[in-house]
């Protein structure tokens, strides 16, 4: 698809808003709708967009195999990290409060953070796992 | 129907009408997943499945009701099922009462956060939620193993790619 001036033009323009948008959903989901799966979700989009277009060499590029799957397991690490740093401090595991025990809501802020911050990380990883393995099997 | 494009089509629009539907009934999360899993990723997975298999489904040598039976057997006993439902915004409603309203009136002292639905499912509902995330893991590396398996016992090989 690297003859479609206007899809090109156009896929570029948007992608930033998309993965900023993906951003937003992410870290905004304590006030807004959204949280770590949606934004995982859109944040893969953004990949997925910029491989129809520009072929998936280019995606491959940004986003290499290897990286992509260390992402995966990160996210998953960084949830459970999150379980764990509570019980060292001295809660039960994935207890928020603890991370800041002066002020346990604001414990909860930076728990809420972190771990959705993980899943988005997983959801994204693993979508743009499956998209590129899909679409590069095509190729074989 | 036997066109498969068309089938992703009508399932990515019954996907975006769910989405929709969540919205009416006041559960943006809930519809905020569904459009962007439902009728976005998933679609274009179906998609790139579609060019890697083909377009049309194959006619079947002979047809059997069985299916037809199965399906309108399955849809009936959901159709009774839904008899039994509470009506749409029962107050009495067990959804209503049960775990306990006490979630909605105990996150602004206990989360500081406005929306209730990400207090209950990061916070409240933290294992389940690790539970999800560990599930999606599990998924995504059992489908890549599925894809890159196949590909490499074939005698022609990849395309060049480090995916091995």
């Amino acid at each position: 698809m690297t003859d479609h001036t206007i899809l090109r033009v156009v896929s570029k323009l948007l992608l930033p808003y998309v993965l900023l948008f993906a951003l937003y959903v992410q870290f905004h989901g304590d006030y807004g709708p959204g949280g770590g799966f949606q934004a995982g979700v859109i944040f893969a989009a953004g990949f997925v967009l910029y491989g129809l277009i520009f072929g998936l060499t280019a995606v491959r590029r940004v986003a290499p195999a290897r990286m992509v799957e260390l992402v995966i397991a990160t996210g998953v690490l960084v949830y459970a990290g999150t379980g764990v740093a509570t019980m060292l401090m001295g809660g039960n595991f994935l207890d928020y409060d603890f991370l800041n025990p002066a002020h346990p809501s604001d414990g909860q802020h930076y728990g809420i953070l972190v771990v959705e911050l993980g899943v988005g990380m997983t959801v994204a990883a693993v979508m743009i796992a499956v998209y590129s393995t899909f679409a590069g099997r095509g190729r074989a | 129907m036997r066109g498969l494009f068309a089938a992703v089509m009508l399932m990515g629009i019954y996907s975006f009408l769910g989405a929709s539907w969540m919205l009416l009934l006041d559960a943006p999360d809930v519809a905020f997943t569904e459009a962007s899993v439902g009728a976005g990723i998933s679609t274009i997975l179906a998609l790139a499945t579609l060019a890697l298999t083909t377009r049309k489904a194959k006619t079947p040598a002979r047809r059997s009701p069985l299916p037809l039976l199965i399906v309108a057997v399955t849809g009936a006993a959901l159709v009774y099922g839904t008899l039994d439902m509470p009506h749409f915004g029962d107050p009495e409603a067990p959804a209503s009462n049960y775990p306990h309203p006490s979630y909605v009136e105990r996150t602004e002292h206990d989360i500081h956060v406005p929306n209730v639905v990400t207090a209950v499912l990061a916070s409240y509902r933290g294992y389940d939620t690790l539970g999800e995330t560990v599930v999606i893991f599990t998924a995504g590396i059992a489908v890549l193993v599925l894809l890159r398996g196949s590909r490499k016992r074939r005698p022609t090989g990849g395309g060049g790619e480090d995916a091995g």
